[in-house]
């Protein structure tokens, strides 16, 4: 256990001066580290030697499907469950079998675990009772907390009486208030309703860089990520396959499972011609043949590899006013509506799947009908290899 | 099979068994001594005589310090068992689990005369305290069942959340697990007063010089002229047997609503 720990008796290490400090003293190392960590449960593995690194301040996410082991890292950061190899550091102490209750991190947990037996207060101030703080301070301290997110002249409310929003709320604030190192989300968004999930996007980053925190946030939502995060790691079964800057993992996948995963993406099989350590040069049926920078790290298994094509690079010539580079002719086969945007499935002859096209329904733009027939402008910067 | 006839095949069914249950209250008003209908008149000169039997004010005394203490016990060992029972998967749990329940099943002659062997072998002499033994035994059963459906009601996540706000496994325990099934405590502590207070084969075996009301009773059933003074007791017993059981009632009901709250 770390040294700083020794002063405590009950209650977290946490006290309000120290996150001050990193905001006088920046610091280079990285407030979480976490360092070959498994976690496997029988034959399964929840976590495989998992390696990441979040710097002091950082709005990081974990962004995964179910199952990838998002939840199972962030519940062995806080101390819930105990990985069965590797360490993982907060501020670079190790918090191997330090208990959750003596890391300086705390939880927004899922369904928000109110306490149905408290009212709001007590709620917030339920951490705050551990650190045995005078009155006056818990007071203030409290109603800080309340300010912050929001919820003054709700002090006295019974956690029945609120709603999905204010419960998120009062578990923020419950969490915040203890001052931690790290906070960590899990799915804190999941149970509220589109509008009110887009409106917290842009609060918790507001909070976020109002009391400088290191925010990790675990999320299957790919929206949320990217609108959030300073960087994501995205993971698929127990592995971090990425951990990238939303633009970068968004413009720049390194594999196919993360450009499927992350926004919609057209997939071209293409054969390769030419291949050197700057350019590979490939044929795609339809498209024809284009010369494509070689990414770092890319190395095709066979002469035929696979493209991804973002369906917003791609555009219907409807009108004069779009430059292209290159067309290809193809016919509508379905078209789906979304107001300030459709989405157009086209055919092309010589390839099986529809290439998805997305426009943006700009003043006197006309809808195209399914069976038209329109060009498809592209250009080949837009086209990345994907393995 | 109509509505009809169902609604008629409940009512006697109830009447069967409860109408022999209403017989005691009602004779218990009644002046004459020979229990039988008609009833001749209504006094409450059995309930009178019952503030004068000071042997039956010791029995009464007994049977509350029994009750109180394999009240108080069951549920503290029931607690640590449906706990130990919801919450790890460990070696042996099913067997140990089906060892708890066993006095459900078990018949209370032979639970008292085993009882009775062992705590002689032990020397122990018998007393107010092995009856508590032998009500423990019994209680335990209902107690760990009322109280696991308590700790499996209970969201998890409840406690990681006021682990994760700096408070140790036992300070969990007492703000939040605790605050979150009381109800349930309360229900396993009237349900097991309850079972305790009524209970007689077992303290009938155990209780040496120190009757417990219902064996202080059975011993009153020897001469006539006592009998309705045991009616009249009777239906004190059975009021508060009611009374306890519809407040544990209340409790669970009470409970489940709690428990429901957050989701």
């Amino acid at each position: 256990m770390g040294r700083i720990f020794v002063a405590m008796s009950r209650g977290k290490a946490n006290a309000g001066n120290k996150v001050k400090k990193t905001h006088t003293m920046p610091q280079h190392t990285p407030i979480i580290r976490v360092d070959r960590v498994s976690k496997r449960y029988g034959d399964f593995h929840a976590l495989d030697n998992v390696c990441l690194d979040v710097q002091r301040g950082e709005f990081f996410s974990l962004l995964g499907p179910s199952g990838c082991g998002k939840t199972s890292l962030l519940s062995c950061i806080a101390g819930l469950i105990e990985p069965s190899e590797g360490k993982i550091f907060i501020d670079e102490q190790d918090m191997t079998g330090v208990p959750a209750n003596l890391r300086p991190s705390n939880m927004v947990f899922q369904n928000y675990a109110i306490f149905p037996h408290l009212n709001v207060i007590d709620n917030i101030g339920f951490g705050l009772r551990a650190h045995h703080l005078d009155k006056d301070e818990y007071g203030r301290r409290i109603g800080e907390a309340l300010a912050m997110v929001g919820l003054e002249g709700y002090e006295r409310r019974r956690p029945q009486e609120l709603s999905g929003g204010q419960k998120q709320r009062v578990a923020l604030a419950r969490a915040l208030v203890l001052r931690p190192k790290v906070l960590l989300l899990d799915e804190p968004l999941s149970a509220l309703d589109k509008k009110l999930r887009e409106q917290m996007h842009v609060e918790l980053r507001r909070l976020q860089i109002q009391v400088g925190i290191t925010f990790i946030l675990v999320t299957h939502d790919q929206e949320e990520a990217l609108t959030m995060s300073d960087r994501i790691a995205v993971m698929f079964e127990g592995k971090v396959a990425q951990i990238a800057t939303p633009q970068e993992v968004y413009d720049r996948p390194v594999d196919l499972r993360v450009a499927d995963f992350i926004g919609g993406m057209n997939f071209l099989n293409a054969r390769l011609i030419k291949i050197s350590a700057q350019s590979l040069r490939v044929d795609i049926p339809a498209f024809g043949e284009v010369e494509l920078v070689h990414p770092e790290n890319f190395v095709p298994d066979s002469n035929y590899i696979t493209l991804g094509m973002r369906p917003e690079h791609m555009s219907l010539l409807l009108d004069t006013s779009l430059p292209v580079e290159r067309a290809v002719q193809a016919k509508v086969v379905n078209v789906t509506y979304y107001g300030d945007m459709t989405y157009y499935y086209m055919g092309i002859d010589g390839i099986d799947t529809p290439v998805v096209v997305t426009m943006r329904n700009t003043a006197g733009r006309r809808i195209l009908s399914i069976g038209e027939r329109a060009s498809v402008g592209w250009s080949p910067s837009a086209l990345r290899p994907l393995s | 099979m109509g509505k009809k006839s169902l609604g008629i095949y409940a009512l006697l069914y109830m009447f069967f068994l409860y109408a022999p249950v209403l017989l005691i209250p009602i004779f218990s008003f009644n002046t004459s001594t020979i229990v039988s209908f008609p009833i001749e008149n209504l006094t409450m000169q059995w309930y009178k005589n019952l503030l004068k039997e000071t042997a039956l004010h010791d029995a009464l005394q007994n049977s509350l310090r029994v009750g109180v203490t394999a009240a108080l016990a069951s549920t503290l060992l029931g607690m640590l068992a449906a706990r130990a029972i919801t919450n790890y998967n460990f070696f042996g749990r099913v067997p140990i689990t089906a060892t708890i329940m066993s006095p459900l099943v078990l018949p209370e002659i032979i639970v008292g005369i085993s009882l009775l062997i062992s705590l002689q072998q032990l020397g122990l002499n018998l007393s107010l305290f092995t009856v508590a033994l032998g009500h423990i035994l019994l209680c335990l059963p209902f107690a760990t069942v009322i109280l696991r459906s308590s700790f499996e009601g209970l969201d998890k996540n409840l406690e990681h959340a006021a682990q994760d706000l700096g408070e140790t496994p036992l300070w969990v325990f007492w703000r939040v697990t605790l605050p979150l099934m009381l109800p349930g405590v309360l229900a396993s502590l009237l349900i097991t007063f309850t079972i305790s207070l009524d209970e007689f084969l077992v303290a009938f075996f155990l209780a040496g010089n120190d009757p417990t009301l219902p064996v202080y009773i059975w011993s009153q059933l020897r001469f006539i002229a006592k009998l309705p003074n045991i009616l009249a007791l009777g239906s004190l017993v059975l009021l508060f047997s009611f009374l306890l059981l519809w407040g544990a009632y209340l409790l669970r009901c009470h409970a489940e609503k709690r428990m429901q709250v957050i989701r």
